[in-house]
């Protein structure tokens, strides 16, 4: 069956948004053959930083041919109604059209046919519309047509189109549009230095192979793997390591059509600048990947660049060129970094006075102050020593106002504990002023020294009460001060560190140093704490655990410890995979309905205890008998935070539950017998509570 | 590269000399040459001839070299690359041509960068100017590994859609001298392209206005003379503005240059103040936003002149 190849050629598209475009021309292309009735068989998108190129294979020749009834007027109906139906249907006269008999009459039916039409004149139709319609991020207008309104929009000026279509047998046909002054043919370019004539291809197959030998490396994952692996043998050669960067991979390969790994070097004098901003520098500015000496493990002072292009001296020029670069960047770098080293971090402070953090929620020296207050408050709470907590929330934001944060702001943080370590700052406390940031989302590390987990907590819970007391809350996809990512680094905090912590107590507390005074201040931390049931739903849904669970623990009111929250629900969710915790839940759900039925007939609760003299059956007395023991024995479980035990106790409950349904008509004819049974469901849904609200689970 | 050179004239030898190749080469393609503009400003885009000249229906292809004046760049001359003041190369042409790209290589080969032995890469970079409520979409040009040159495509300036669009080429001239000529010290460029005695450096030329100009961007400039000038400058930008509309009414302008250059002067006027640290950071914002308030004024005018396309 024949196939499409559909190649847009263009000025260079920028690296990050190749993927995408790719994607989206392969998505736009198939969805819309499809919706056209010619279902394919495969597609493969590509994109170079020149081309995005498109191959659809297994098309239909044809549309297959669409035929429909079309139900007219009754045998005998006006003539205008006739005439009507013929000219909707195409029909010549009465002559062509069925009779057919139903309940009301005889109507004619007219038989439409609609010839299917060449697969090839469909995408004339459809490709001119996808690539008018685009969804580049960004996209501009050029050249003499830009003139005019309506002129075509793309990413960067498009020169080129080839378009075919056809058998694999056969020589394929152009498929003929034109879009902007741009007519398809089948002429393609090479590589822009090295190959740059016309390249004559017939379908997807020569297409490839030509490119290659025009020095085009097509397949953006070609290009990784080329890259990763010579980059991989060049400083394996050499007894070097390369330090492997998958975002910086996805954008080299991005920026060039034939790749050349070449291995450079600066001044060693360099290497005492600290790693992580030797590999900012050199990645940042100059697309490069940095090396490590495998016996040592350190950077050594060689990095990798990826060229485009085969020189003709072998790329001695090229080398050197880099190195030129890099050269003074690292200079800069190593200013930058000693610079900073001679101001102390607490001198640096004052600054802050001048910095506004939120135009509602002061500057940043007071967002840091009252991230010291918080983080003395919360220290005795998890292990940490208050003088040393305080001091590293006094100098952990310290380090946004040196030079070399401000020229690579993805090292802060991670400075701030250089800097820290530097002028002879504790080990936990210039650790605390890295990883206060921590965790940055749900596969980042979670800090354990108690030091860095109290000013975690408490920049946090800062950020969190702030922007509440404000109302700046974070509304479907927005979330501009990434108040989600803070609440799920809470949840991990004290999680994933076992922490017992209050958190209504301590939200009330941050809230308090608070100079804005919120209107519903009373509200505020039941509100947040709302907001953090929803965050640890969205991240136990995340880790395939069940959600549901969640709304059950919070429904018991009063909840605001989250490691216990999250005991009771991982407790809640074993047992209710057993089956006494299926059996159970369907009994208690059986209970509440018949009791939410009855509350309503009746209009009343059935609230308060039963009276044992009215039990005439064996099975209610069992029941009630053993819901008393169970109560005491899951409260005293509960209180023990032994979750697993409480739910044991539950287990009890399921046989005289089940019995009960069994023998038991609740609804007897006797009023007071049947209220009494009534209190009685109302007592097994109560001591079901003991655990979690049952009727917030889901079956 | 022309063989018939005498040696000093060389791109590679002499900085005068690779201007003067890159003026002859954009000649060729049919730009008028023009001479900078009497006026401080921060970049190449500011003078009249790219701002402007960008809007309206008219074609329009020039080339000049414009010095640069970024006082918050000065380092006292210390830095080997960073200064107050420095040359811009710049090129435009309107509509962008089809072929701008190869055009712009073809430059490159012009001062002897030969893309057989250098890696040149077209990088996006998108550039906007706030303060000239202007925008377009191209590439920082890279050649191993640094960048030499901005090209863009100007969708929008002075707040108007560009109709048709230009494209724009700067090339920073001291860095791809220095690279040309293999110096690491921007003061160490060979000025003249001469030897021996004769030699004069780009040091010779301007280091010492570099120091002096450092001291006055930093320490000493007059900031209340400053605060005064922005005021003066954007008021007679809006006087000239205000009358420069013909019989009163919003059909044709007669003054939109002279307008714009209080809107230059404005602009490099807060540049200074800015050095001087004497603008905090909710102000400048304000100072920004005043400036462009100006430029879109000036566009709006422009337009209804006769080079700008008004009937």
């Amino acid at each position: 069956m024949p196939e499409l190849l559909l190649e847009l050629f263009s000025e260079e598209i920028p690296a990050r948004m190749q993927a995408k475009a790719a994607d989206d021309l392969r998505r736009m292309v198939t969805d819309k053959l499809v919706a056209e009735g010619l279902v394919y068989e495969g597609a493969k998108a590509f994109a170079t930083p020149r081309r995005l190129a498109l191959t659809v294979h297994g098309i239909p020749t044809r549309q297959p041919d669409l035929k429909t009834e079309r139900r007219g007027p009754k045998v005998g109906a006006p003539d205008a109604a006739v005439q009507g139906f013929l000219k909707a249907t195409g029909l010549k006269s009465l002559d062509e059209a069925k009779i057919q008999r139903d309940p009301k009459g005889d109507f004619y039916i007219g038989l439409i046919e609609k010839p299917g039409r060449d697969a090839i004149d469909v995408l004339a139709e459809i490709l001119p519309v996808i690539i008018r319609t685009f969804p580049w991020p960004k996209s501009m207008r050029w050249g003499a047509r830009s003139g005019k309104p309506g002129s075509l929009s793309w990413v960067r000026p498009l020169h080129a189109i080839t378009a075919t279509f056809g058998p694999e047998t056969e020589e394929p046909d152009v498929v003929k549009f034109e879009v902007d002054g741009i007519a398809t043919g089948q002429t393609t370019y090479g590589h822009r230095f090295m190959a740059p004539g016309a390249i004559n291809v017939r379908r997807f197959e020569d297409y490839e192979a030509k490119l290659k030998a025009a020095k085009v490396i097509l397949d953006p994952q070609a290009r990784k793997d080329i890259i990763f692996e010579d980059a991989k043998e060049l400083t394996f050669a050499q007894g070097f390591e390369l330090v492997e960067d998958q975002v910086l991979l996805d954008e080299v390969s991005g920026l060039v059509e034939w790749p050349v790994v070449m291995m450079g070097s600066f001044e060693a004098e360099y290497l005492a600048i600290p790693e992580e901003v030797i590999r900012a520098t050199i990645r940042n500015n100059q697309k490069c990947f940095v090396v490590r000496d495998s016996k040592t493990g350190k950077l050594t002072n060689k990095f990798v660049l990826t060229a485009n292009i085969e020189a003709t001296d072998g790329g001695k020029v090229i080398v050197s060129g880099n190195e030129r670069v890099i050269r003074p960047r690292l200079s800069d770098a190593k200013f930058f970094y000693e610079t900073d080293l001679k101001t102390k971090l607490e001198d640096r402070l004052p600054k802050f006075e001048q910095i506004v953090f939120h135009e509602k929620l002061g500057t940043q020296a007071a967002r840091i102050e009252r991230i010291e207050r918080l983080a003395a408050e919360i220290a005795p709470l998890v292990g940490a020593d208050v003088a040393k907590a305080t001091r590293a929330a006094h100098l952990a934001k310290a380090d946004l106002l040196t030079e070399v944060v401000g020229e690579f702001p993805e090292v802060q943080g991670l400075m701030g504990k250089y800097y820290a370590l530097a002028q002879g700052e504790d080990a936990s406390v210039a650790a605390a002023c890295e990883e206060h940031y921590k965790p940055q989302g749900p596969a980042d590390r979670v800090p354990t020294d108690p030091v860095s987990v109290a000013v975690a907590l408490a920049d946090k819970l800062d950020t969190l009460v702030g922007f509440w007391a404000i109302d700046e809350k974070p509304t479907g996809s927005k979330d501009p001060y990434a108040l989600r990512r803070a609440a799920l680094g809470v949840i991990r905090l004290i999680v994933e560190n076992g922490l017992r912590l209050s958190l209504m107590k301590v939200a009330a507390s941050a809230l308090a140093g608070l100079s804005v005074k919120p209107a519903d201040a009373t509200r505020l931390p039941s509100d947040l704490l709302a907001f953090f049931a929803d965050r640890l739903k969205v991240q136990l849904r995340e880790q395939g655990a069940r959600h549901d669970l969640v709304d059950a623990v919070f429904a018991l009111g009063g909840q605001d410890d989250l490691l216990m929250i999250v005991r009771r629900v991982e407790a809640l969710g074993k047992f209710l995979d057993s089956d006494d915790g299926k059996n159970l839940l369907a009994g208690t759900k059986r209970a509440s309905n018949i009791l939410s039925i009855e509350e309503k007939k009746d209009k009343r609760s059935f609230d308060g205890a039963p009276d044992a003299a009215l039990y005439g059956l064996a099975e209610e007395k069992a029941l009630a008998k053993a819901i008393g023991e169970v109560k005491a024995e899951a409260s005293a479980a509960v209180a023990k935070e032994d979750f697993a035990a409480a739910m044991s106790a539950m287990a009890k409950l399921r046989p005289p539950v089940d019995a009960f349904f069994d023998k038991v008509r609740v609804n007897d004819d006797d009023a007071k017998v049947r209220e009494n049974r009534l209190k009685l469901l109302n007592e097994i849904r109560s001591a079901t509570r003991a655990v979690a609200d049952f009727s917030k689970i889901q079956d | 590269m022309d063989a018939s050179l005498p040696a000093h004239m060389r791109p590679e030898r002499s900085f005068q000399g690779f201007i003067l190749a890159l003026q002859r080469f954009w000649a060729e393609q049919g730009c008028v040459i023009l001479q900078p503009y009497d006026m401080e400003m921060g970049a190449g885009t500011f003078h009249p001839a790219t701002t402007l000249r960008a809007l309206g229906p008219k074609p329009w292809n020039a080339a000049y070299v414009q010095p640069s004046r970024r006082p918050k760049d000065g380092r006292y001359g210390e830095n080997p690359n960073r200064m107050q003041h420095y040359y811009q190369f710049q090129v435009i042409m309107k509509p962008s041509p089809p072929n701008l790209q190869e055009l712009y290589l073809k430059s490159l080969a012009a001062i002897g960068i030969d893309s057989a032995v250098h890696d040149i890469r077209f990088v996006e970079d998108d550039w906007e100017s706030p303060t000239l409520g202007a925008w377009g979409l191209g590439w920082e040009c890279w050649c191993d590994g640094m960048e030499v040159s901005q090209f863009t495509y100007f969708q929008q300036v002075a707040g108007f859609e560009c109709a048709p669009v230009a494209g724009e080429l700067t090339y920073g001239l001291e860095r791809l001298a220095m690279y040309v000529q293999g110096v690491d010290r921007v003061y160490d460029l060979n000025f003249n392209g001469r030897d021996g005695d004769q030699k004069v450096t780009y040091g010779d030329v301007f280091l010492q206005a570099e120091r002096e100009y450092s001291k006055h961007n930093f320490e000493v400039a007059d900031t209340a003379m400053l605060f005064e000038q922005f005021k003066m400058a954007e008021a007679a930008c809006r006087k000239y503005l205000d009358a420069g509309w013909k019989d009163g009414k919003r059909e044709a302008h007669l003054m939109a240059l002279p307008a714009y250059d209080q809107c230059i002067k404005a602009s490099h006027v807060f540049n200074l103040l800015d050095a001087r640290g004497v603008i905090s950071v909710t102000e400048r914002q304000s100072y920004i936003l005043r400036v462009r308030e100006l430029a879109k004024a000036c566009g709006e005018a422009w337009i209804h002149t006769e080079a700008g396309g008004a009937a």
